[in-house]
């Protein structure tokens, strides 16, 4: 099945970086890390759920813990100073990553949800009221959909819904009617996570700024896969998580523009984020450490900035050819029967991923066998149920590819999709 | 191998691709209908008592979802007759998994036990042991 590739990156040497990938599994779950019931090679193709680390992720973490942990902006100690110049630094370095300003226009949020949700409360609250509208996509991921929706309901503002067309691409015609003056923010994915579609973002930001509305980008899929640059893309707001690009989990990041990140009031209050606090007043702290209240994410901000390391050095360009180079393959071998339906755009031109559902077998049973087969994949509404809605299908089995996967952990899933065919002929 | 192949062994597929007692019945003594909307499982279970109102006489099932959830409705469906409502509620999980004849993983035992679940809850609501359940939810609780 599969053919000699050549890889634009050194898939070999990148393995070596990730012990997990040595994995076997297959016994008993309640057993966390490998035992005696795992048997089989671990394939993992749930990257777009979350992403593996490399040991050089993991050293930044141990470095920091047993090198110099210590509370950022409090102490003049010396742990305290090295610390706060490392998570100052990581800021720095997430800036030059996606082409931001600098570390003003950077805050490290949770996760892409929580920096969703610091624009919705900080802004949305405050600026949205009844006769505006909020222009989001039906293939949004629920961190943006269910945000919007619940902060129209409290603002009194109306969702809109662009359309997208039978290739599960988005119909920017309807966009342009939807968008008009009384759009204050125009809230999109930059590649859907179940789809697989490219958004055409660049566009839907020029939408937004003709009708004086900000764009919101959700990037959690598009910044661990491909070179970003959000002053091209000219968004007003950006946002990903550190875990699906070999960070760890904790870490998201909410890119903004200063002078609009300036005009806004605090998410959280507390310490950290304050200047001058009296008994009846406060100031706050300049940008970003305005919305980064309490004792903040240090041990992930300085492993994002070896994440980005670990990238960069690779090469986001390469990176993406990898993902389409895989994508394209999954693509093709999958549905060589017939029989396997793949949503969202054919082709190349998507992300490293593939939804899918074979016929007449429930995406459920789908991935118990594709689990026999210790091939990892998502199963589920992947948090896009009025998108499945639209689709038709309760659920889908999802395989996103990173860049240490392989061709052969391609076939290896299709050779289990081919089992779950016969068992259920 | 684990549990994927295990749990799909000849019988779950059998009841799932030819699933026993499958229809609505014409005059239930009940009725009721369940779901786990995140598989998109459903299920109506339709229960006949004989005339001592307790025991039960024939059962039938219609629903749509994944093999495990139809395969134990269906095989649910044929055990349940002849059993008292007394009998019914003292199925717990570890009977129906017993009752399908392979190891359910984790994830999916709330699709093994959808369809004892709303058999159980209609029983319930028609001797007004609990009032207002429009659809059982297995998921509802996890929230």
């Amino acid at each position: 099945m599969s053919t000699q590739r050549t890889y634009p990156i050194d898939v070999a040497s990148i393995r070596e970086d990730f012990p997990i990938l040595d994995r076997h599994v297959g016994g008993d779950v309640t057993v966390a890390g490998e035992s005696d019931g795992d048997t089989e090679p671990l394939v993992y193709l749930d990257n777009g759920a979350t992403s593996q680390t490399p040991r050089q992720v993991v050293d930044a973490i141990v470095d920091y813990y047993y090198g110099y942990n210590s509370n950022v902006h409090r102490g003049i100690h010396q742990l305290s100073q090295e610390a706060s110049v490392a998570y100052e630094a990581a800021h720095d370095r997430v800036a030059e990553f996606i082409n931001a300003a600098g570390r003003e226009e950077i805050v490290f949020t949770k996760n892409t949800t929580e920096s969703m949700n610091l624009v919705a409360y900080a802004w949305g609250l405050e600026e949205l009221s009844p006769g505006d509208s909020v222009v989001t996509t039906e293939m949004e991921h629920h961190a943006a959909l269910v945000t919007w929706q619940q902060i129209c309901k409290k603002t009194g503002a109306e969702l809109r819904f662009i359309r997208i067309d039978g290739e599960g691409r988005l119909d920017m015609d309807h966009a342009a009617e939807l968008i008009d003056d009384s759009t204050k923010m125009v809230s999109a994915v930059h590649i859907s996570n179940t789809l697989g579609t490219i958004n055409p973002v660049s566009d839907l930001c020029d939408l937004a700024h003709e009708h004086d509305a900000y764009a919101f980008i959700d990037g959690a899929q598009a910044v661990p896969t491909r070179p970003v640059d959000v002053a091209a893309i000219d968004a007003d707001f950006y946002a990903f998580s550190g875990h699906k690009m070999l960070g760890p989990t904790g870490i998201g990041v909410l890119y903004g523009k200063e002078s609009i990140l300036e005009s806004m009031s605090p998410y959280l209050y507390g310490g950290e984020m304050i200047r001058t606090v009296t008994y009846e007043e406060s100031t706050w702290e300049d940008l970003p450490w305005k919305f980064e209240a309490g004792t903040p994410v240090i041990e992930q901000g300085i492993a994002l900035h070896a994440a980005i390391d670990y990238l960069e050095d690779i090469g986001m360009e390469n990176v993406q050819r990898h993902e389409e180079l895989l994508a394209e393959y999954a693509y093709e071998e999958l549905t060589a029967h017939g029989d396997v339906e793949i949503y969202g755009p054919p082709g190349d031109d998507r992300g490293g991923l593939v939804a899918f559902n074979l016929e007449g077998v429930h995406a459920h049973d789908l991935s118990s066998i594709l689990n026999d087969y210790a091939v990892a994949i998502r199963a589920g509404d992947h948090c896009t149920q009025p998108l499945h809605d639209k689709l038709g299908v309760a659920a889908s089995a999802r395989a996103s590819f990173y860049i240490y996967n392989t061709t052969e952990e391609i076939d290896r899933l299709v050779e289990a999709v081919d089992a779950a065919r016969q068992l259920f002929a | 191998m684990g549990l994927g192949s295990d749990m799909y062994r000849q019988q779950i597929l059998d009841h799932y691709k030819s699933p026993r007692n499958y229809g609505e019945m014409e005059e239930p003594t009940f009725s009721h209908v369940g779901e786990n909307p995140s598989c998109g499982d459903t299920i109506q279970v339709d229960v006949r008592l004989e005339d001592d109102e307790e025991t039960i006489e024939y059962v039938s099932f219609t629903g749509d979802g994944c093999a495990i959830s139809q395969a134990s409705a269906s095989m649910l469906s044929e055990r349940l007759q002849g059993m008292t409502l007394t009998e019914l509620h003292e199925l717990d999980t570890d009977d129906i998994t017993e009752m399908l004849g392979v190891t359910i993983s984790p994830m999916r035992v709330k699709c093994a036990v959808l369809a004892r679940q709303v058999a159980q809850d209609g029983a319930k609501l028609h001797n007004d042991d609990i009032d207002d359940l429009e659809l059982t939810n297995l998921e509802a609780d996890e929230n």
